[in-house]
């Protein structure tokens, strides 16, 4: 039995709706959350699926406490991170990553891809910064010469692997990767993909990819959870969720997807 | 007879070449795809025709032949006045393309009033007409929204909607479903196919997914770095394109049909063989 | 594959060049006053009363931009007017930015609470119509520098808050903020670390916009004779004096005011030259 890196129960979260406040009283609340409930086993590749408000990204964030829950709890490692303080979660942090979805806004367009990776080396204390910097780079496998550059010097796809290096380079044991190649074309998308699978299997990652594509997820996960408003629909290893889909959201999202050959009967 | 027909156009911006002697024809009612990876130039394609290219962009050389004429023999205010007649855009970030600040029923009534010349009341009529036929339920109520009010695939609908509003015979859709989520796009790619069937539109259709391209094309260009690599029917390309580059960015594309093929990156020889061919493009024509 | 990037060329390093040329031989000029100017400013001598400048018959070797009603050589004065201008600009355009940009950034970055306050602030001391303000306010503190670079930074701070506010709250929800929190930084860090190197060009260009405001205000408070003690020479003093001789001495106006305007110039053409310098993203 392979341990748990994640054990989620009834993960509830909900957002002040500031758009429809009263003069008096306060904000009304929108339940973005409605009890989520599930395990991501060590060394897992699992995909996140859902449409734009189903709460995939809401998850994602929620897990790794860039947003407090209203209500459940989810455990890292064992450990109940759900309420945690900053201070507590901080030397937690280094364990668990993000890679985010633009590559325009997700790194600092006025720090070098240097100061950019080893930001969080220096908070966590690591030693031989440049040299973990390096080895970082290589391992998305761009050049070293690279970190004296910024951002805008790049491409999407190059930006996306800088988002990964800073992303590994703290030996985290999970990472969460939202949507990071829906900005990409298909041959940087297969790229960072491709990168993200070896790196899994040679860093022992456990990842979390959230996605909206199921071709994708397809590819690279082997368990697929997927959320309609909120709500898990179906969790089930991806082979079988394509094979026999049970929930027919999941069916109505594989159904959705445009095949590139003639034979599907679609429009 | 071809209703857009280009021919030779080229394009830079500075020293770098945007667009390399790209010739392509339309015919009515076709629906033809432009397809590449980005920084093709597949939207400046749809920008030179409509004339939006960004003012650092120079277009030389070739014609733009739009329903007979010849646009680069028409003066300036000509110009606009046959694309804006003849024309229309679905842009690709349905958020961005509508005026935060102003009801979306007044955006496609305006141009309708202040560029077709229509009274007030007969825009009014053909914008609920319109709003109908995109399958917006409540019509009367949507014309009077805001922007923020609606969802993405609204709000894709109301572009849509203001594309046809003044029965356009072509009509450039620049990724018009890449901003959306897998089952709002099925729906948007439907409605599109319906409307141009229904109103004899052709559509320039610009995207980086060849589902998309099988499911609403007729033909295709495939594009790289402004180079036509490939001009062919939908039939033929998904039965055995020509081009490697082509073939494999049909490898690449990934199928859910067939996990463990896909996602193979396009092989390095075949990028250096493309990039040699437009290398070579570039030195027979350096004294242009 | 890189973006396409317009290279739009500009005259970025003839900008710098002009206005840091002229603003540091401003500079040194004054510094310097007290060895290169031709004569002592305050020194009054009816014989030399409004002599020409240097090109117009009449004038004499030691007033080369002529003199005023009182025998006072107009070059020297100005020498002398740009320590009080210069000093008004530095150090009350450097303060007002501290204030400003810093509350700015706080209300900006941590929202809640802080910003709710500053804003709140912010708009109700905009209320006030700044020149009656600033005429209160020294009317309050009396005259004197200490005065003027008090005034300048009550009233000003504001522009800057503004301004750093709206930019720290847009790049507070960029990714690479949320990138920085999920690696455990705490908010001042990534305040200090992440937002205000994208917040600087900004507050670089509202800087120098700042320092040829105070050299404005300093301008109209001497002209009205609400700056220094009226013994020292400042460029409005100058001005409002030159007025009364227009007809006679035109150029006991004329020569504070071009020095006036391209001191301004200058200041406002400084941060604009330095951001599209200093700002890698632009490269």
């Amino acid at each position: 039995m392979s341990e748990t890196v994640y054990e989620i129960r009834d993960l509830r979260l909900s957002f002040k709706d500031l758009a429809h406040k009263p003069i008096f009283g306060p904000a009304p609340e929108i339940e973005v959350l409605k009890g989520l409930s599930f395990d991501i086993a060590k060394g897992d590749v699992v995909g996140v699926v859902g449409g734009s408000g189903s709460g995939k990204s809401t998850l994602g964030r929620a897990m790794i406490r860039l947003l407090e829950p209203s209500a459940g709890s989810i455990r890292f490692q064992g450990r109940d991170i759900t309420h945690l303080d900053e201070e507590s979660l901080r030397p937690l942090r280094r364990k668990f990553q993000m890679i985010f979805q633009d590559p325009m806004s997700s790194l600092n367009p006025r720090r070098t891809v240097f100061a950019i990776i080893a930001a969080p080396l220096r908070l966590h204390g690591f030693d031989q910064i440049s040299n973990r910097v390096e080895t970082a780079l290589d391992m998305v496998g761009l050049p070293r010469d690279f970190k004296l550059r910024y951002p805008h010097e790049l491409s999407g796809g190059q930006r996306q692997r800088i988002g990964i290096a800073r992303a590994i380079a703290t030996e985290p044991e999970f990472i969460l990767a939202d949507e990071i190649v829906s900005g990409l074309d298909v041959s940087s998308q297969a790229h960072v993909l491709n990168l993200l699978e070896q790196l899994v299997r040679d860093l022992g990652l456990t990842l979390a990819f959230i996605s909206h594509d199921l071709s994708v997820i397809r590819r690279l996960c082997q368990h697929t959870i997927v959320l309609y408003q909120g709500e898990i629909v179906e969790t089930q290893q991806t082979a079988e969720l394509f094979a026999n889909p049970t929930h027919s959201y999941t069916r109505e999202l594989i159904d959705a997807i445009p095949l590139p050959n003639l034979d599907q009967p679609w429009v | 007879m071809s209703f857009l027909t280009i021919n030779n156009l080229s394009a830079h911006i500075g020293k770098r070449k945007i667009l390399r002697d790209v010739s392509l024809s339309v015919q009515a009612g076709e629906v033809c795809g432009l397809v590449g990876e980005s920084g093709a130039g597949k939207s400046m394609i749809g920008k030179a025709v409509l004339g939006t290219l960004p003012r650092a962009i120079i277009a030389t050389g070739g014609e733009i032949i739009l329903d007979g004429e010849n646009l680069q023999d028409l003066t300036p205010t000509q110009r606009r006045q046959v694309i804006g007649a003849k024309t229309a855009l679905i842009p690709q970030d349905p958020l961005t393309a509508l005026n935060p600040s102003r009801r979306v029923g007044a955006q496609i009534t305006n141009r309708l009033v202040d560029i077709l010349g229509w009274s007030k009341s007969a825009a009014q009529h053909r914008a609920l007409d319109l709003l109908g036929e995109v399958q917006i339920n409540d019509p009367e109520r949507v014309m009077l929204c805001y922007p923020h009010e609606l969802s993405g695939g609204m709000r894709q609908r109301l572009l849509i909607a203001a594309a046809f509003a003044a029965e356009p015979r072509l009509i450039i859709a620049d990724e018009p479903t890449t901003a959306l989520d897998v089952t709002v796009q099925k729906q948007i790619l439907r409605l599109i196919k319906e409307m141009q069937n229904r109103y004899g539109t052709a559509l320039l259709f610009v995207t980086h997914d060849l589902g998309v391209v099988a499911k609403v094309c007729q033909s295709l260009l495939v594009l790289y770095e402004g180079m036509v690599l490939e001009r062919t029917t939908v039939q033929d390309f998904f039965t055995g394109p020509l081009h490697p580059y082509s073939r494999a960015l049909l490898e690449t594309t990934p199928k859910y049909t067939d996990p463990t093929g896909s996602l193979t990156p396009i092989p390095p020889q075949i990028l250096d063989a493309v990039r040699a061919e437009i290398v070579a493009y570039d030195q027979a024509h350096a004294h242009v | 594959m890189a973006e396409a990037r317009a290279k739009i060329t500009r005259p970025i390093g003839l900008r710098l060049w002009l206005s840091a040329g002229w603003l540091i031989a401003l500079v040194l000029t004054t510094l310097l006053a007290p060895v290169l100017a031709p004569q002592d400013p305050l020194a009054q001598d009816l014989f030399t009363s409004r002599l020409p400048p240097f090109w117009i018959d009449g004038s004499e070797p030691g007033y080369p931009l002529g003199s005023d009603s009182l025998g006072r050589d107009v070059l020297s004065r100005m020498m002398y007017g740009g320590r009080v201008a210069l000093s008004v600009a530095l150090i009350a355009g450097t303060l007002t930015c501290l204030l400003g940009a810093s509350l700015g950034l706080i209300a900006g970055y941590f929202r809640g609470w802080p910003d709710i306050i500053i804003s709140r602030l912010v708009d109700i001391w905009m209320a006030f119509p700044p020149v009656l303000f600033a005429i209160l306010l020294i009317a309050v503190l009396g005259t004197g520098l200490t005065s003027i670079i008090i005034a300048i930074v009550v009233i000003d701070w504001t522009r800057f808050a503004r301004v750093v506010r709206a930019e720290a709250i847009g790049q507070g929800a960029m990714d690479y903020v949320a990138s920085a929190q999920v690696a455990g930084h705490r908010r001042f860090g990534i305040m200090v670390q992440e937002i205000l190197p994208n917040v600087l060009p900004t507050i670089c260009v509202l800087l120098t916009l700042e320092m040829g405001i105070a050299v404005i205000v300093e301008a109209i408070l001497s002209f009205v004779n609400l700056s220094i003690s009226t013994d020292q020479p400042t460029w409005g003093g100058m001005i409002s004096e030159g007025r009364l001789s227009i007809h006679q001495a035109w150029w006991v106006l004329v020569f504070p005011l071009i020095i006036l305007f391209l001191t301004v110039l200058s200041f406002s053409q400084l941060g604009e030259g330095l951001k599209d310098r200093f700002d890698p993203v632009l490269k």
